[in-house]
């Protein structure tokens, strides 16, 4: 374990977590603009990108809370819509659960779906990588990542106006997340994965409380095991 | 409109940010560096293929900016960001892709 290479991570992960200033300023931004819309203050905008950093949720929670659902419900809702980042926790901890508790907890503040999507494919490609690399590139990662975040939220609430349709703002985080499923698709087990939590996100989208993603997601996982264990036993 | 009282909204966004903190944390904070089962690690492997594909469906299909109906730019932006990450195995490239679609649709189809 040496400083040298845990630079050498950290720049990684920098260079890495950098492209994707170019989706969260425009999601960050947008939150900023609805929540203030849809009636927060500043501060109260600013307090959910800081608090909870976690964009899918945030917006559900401000639907919701525009819906005038009592505030049990949205709680609820949202939390489901992260519920994925246990899976990403759990998925982390073989190669980040040595570190000490204050990183822990540093690294489980900043656990978001892009930090998780990196690193997770970074520390598999390289089993290498000591911990203090690990938690060099993870936090290189964040660096540009977080901060990014925060300012365009603010920059969004203090637009606080409506902004125009034609830029399809809305479109932004699904692009994101299939440009970060495509590439990962390397293996027929991977595929079947995906094309199961397609279909059933779909066919279980009346499920209220997007309860329906979280089955999807569970059985998809399964059927990725499955075929893995089917495919080892053929060779 | 966000009509409820301030303590409301503070309270979503306090429960919010505790409960996501608390499933970030669950894992890796008490299960620390003592190992998984190997069937466990087998099911994780595919989270991300598993459950972002699912998260993003049913906006790619029903659009809410077009009040849930299929949108024939939105559905080839999101073809075209499938295809060029794909073969690129590159996600900016994948995302520009996307972009260039979603824009060069929407401008065509007015």
């Amino acid at each position: 374990m040496s400083e040298a290479t845990q630079k050498a991570a950290f720049w990684l992960g920098v260079r890495h977590g950098l492209p994707f200033i170019f989706l969260l300023v425009p999601f960050g931004t947008l939150f900023g603009v609805v929540g203030t819309e849809a009636g927060l203050n500043v501060l109260e905008v600013m307090a959910f990108s800081i608090v909870v950093i976690a964009g899918a949720a945030q917006f559900t929670a401000v639907s919701l809370m525009v819906d005038n659902a009592p505030t049990l419900i949205v709680l609820a809702t949202s939390l489901a819509v992260n519920l994925r980042m246990a899976m990403y926790s759990a998925a982390l901890t073989p190669h980040l659960g040595a570190a000490k508790l204050w990183q822990r907890s540093f690294i489980a503040y900043f656990m978001v779906d892009q930090a998780f999507a990196l690193s997770s494919v970074k520390f598999e490609e390289r089993k290498e990588w000591s911990l203090s690399e690990k938690l060099g590139y993870y936090v290189g990662v964040i660096v540009p990542v977080a901060p990014c975040w925060y300012l365009a939220t603010l920059a969004g609430a203090l637009i606080g106006e409506a902004m125009p349709e034609a830029l399809a703002l809305d479109f932004a985080l699904p692009i994101v997340f299939l440009a970060l499923i495509a590439p990962a698709l390397r293996t027929q087990a991977h595929m079947a994965a995906a094309m199961t939590s397609v279909i059933l996100a779909l066919a279980l989208a009346w499920i209220p409380y997007s309860l329906g993603v979280l089955i999807a997601g569970l059985v998809a996982m399964a059927v990725g095991a499955r075929v893995e264990t089917w495919q080892e036993a053929q060779q | 409109m966000i009509t409820q009282p301030s303590w409301e909204i503070w309270a979503v966004i306090v429960g919010l940010g505790v409960g996501s903190f608390a499933m970030r944390f669950s894992f890796l904070g008490l299960v620390g560096d003592r190992n998984l089962p190997p069937w466990v690690l087998r099911h994780l492997r595919y989270t991300a293929v598993a459950v972002l594909p699912g998260l993003v469906a049913p906006a790619v299909i029903w659009p809410a900016a077009t009040g849930g109906d299929p949108d024939p730019a939105r559905l080839s932006a999101a073809l075209m960001t499938c295809v060029a990450g794909y073969y690129s195995r590159n996600v900016m490239i994948a995302v520009i892709a996307g972009a260039l679609t979603l824009y060069g649709m929407l401008w065509l189809l007015g």
